[in-house]
């Protein structure tokens, strides 16, 4: 299926969506999506019997700062019942730049726009599990924005606090202890 | 020495810091840690071509309890940092680190926010192997340099 087709297909199953196809050097069909409408683009290209993309492959983004739009969520979607491919692609604003997830509709987004918000502070509204992925949880800053500085002179930190209060310790060491003497 | 020639019985006599300082270093035990590439050659090392079972290190050992020896193989990240420290501090006294490769000595290529700019940072430690990544030879001789070190450490001063 080629990007047109495609197009053309999802242009009618969401009217209101803007759809933006865009040229690329590896043939893979590209097109630039609204962000109002991610989420029930995404739910037609995988619902769509014609289209039937049921495998999120990556969600990662880009930053082409200083332009503005400087980011560019990007979405590789495969679909093993006929064997295509489609990259979707949303603009997002530096200072607006949050849009929708998608982990209702992929599982498997997850994790993938946990690595996105790690690394560029996009923020996916209504994420079910909004934490750090890769980078230490205390860490400040976003380190995959071309703002970001790319060396840090600080020491490291050697410890980490403690899983549990020394009082639940005591408890748990307790409690095993009286686990064994009944046997 | 002198009482064996002496009265001709098949008897040594040292000291027991030199007893102590040859049981140390003749049989290292490193602890079972690799963080990336180097531990690739740090396994080569003891395998059976390279065999540094000749020097008495080849037992890695899965617990840090059992272990004398870190070799730190690897970039360290600064993530990985708290848990380096929490297997060093388990590790029994006495214990020594080897630093690896150049990313684990001062950051290698890796001159990034996300790694640690040399291990000594987070552990103390007392042989530095160069190399990108060290060849096995280079890790042998390495341990070859600690157990001169462990030679010469005196148990009381």
């Amino acid at each position: 299926m080629d990007a047109a087709a495609l197009v053309a297909s999802l242009q009618q199953a969401v009217p209101d969506a803007t759809f933006e196809p865009v040229p690329t050097v590896d043939l893979h069909p590209t097109v630039f999506v609204s962000r109002d409408h991610l989420v029930a683009v995404a739910r037609v290209l995988r619902d769509a019997p014609d289209l039937q993309f049921a495998f999120l492959a990556e969600v990662t983004a880009a930053d082409y700062w200083p332009r503005e739009p400087r980011y560019e969520v990007v979405y590789v979607l495969v679909s093993l019942a006929h064997k295509h491919r489609l990259r979707m692609k949303v603009r997002l604003h530096g200072s607006d730049a949050h849009l929708a997830t998608v982990s209702g509709i992929w599982p498997a987004a997850n994790w993938l726009e946990r690595e996105v918000w790690d690394l560029f502070g996009i923020v996916f509204d209504g994420h079910p599990d909004p934490r750090r992925l890769l980078m230490p949880e205390d860490w400040e800053g976003f380190p995959l924005r071309k703002d970001s500085p790319v060396q840090i002179r600080r020491p490291p930190h050697t410890t980490e606090p403690l899983q549990v209060t020394a009082e639940e310790f005591r408890t748990n060491v307790e409690r095993d202890r009286l686990s064994r003497e009944q046997l | 020495m002198g009482i064996e020639s002496e009265y001709e019985i098949p008897v040594l006599t040292t000291t027991v810091e030199k007893m102590v300082q040859w049981a140390r270093r003749s049989s290292i035990w490193p602890v079972t840690f690799g963080l990336a590439c180097c531990a690739i050659e740090m396994m080569a090392m003891s395998c059976s071509r390279y065999d540094v079972a000749r020097f008495g290190a080849e037992v890695f050992r899965g617990s840090p309890r059992q272990s004398d020896l870190m070799i730190v193989a690897g970039r360290l990240s600064r993530k990985m940092a708290p848990a380096l420290r929490r297997i060093y501090d388990q590790m029994p006294e006495p214990k020594w680190v080897i630093s690896m490769g150049a990313c684990a000595s001062i950051g290698g290529v890796f001159d990034n926010y996300a790694i640690v700019q040399g291990v000594d940072q987070v552990v103390p430690v007392d042989v530095y192997v160069p190399g990108c990544p060290p060849r096995p030879e280079s890790l042998i001789y390495g341990i070859v340099e600690l157990q001169r070190k462990i030679a010469q450490q005196r148990l009381a001063s």
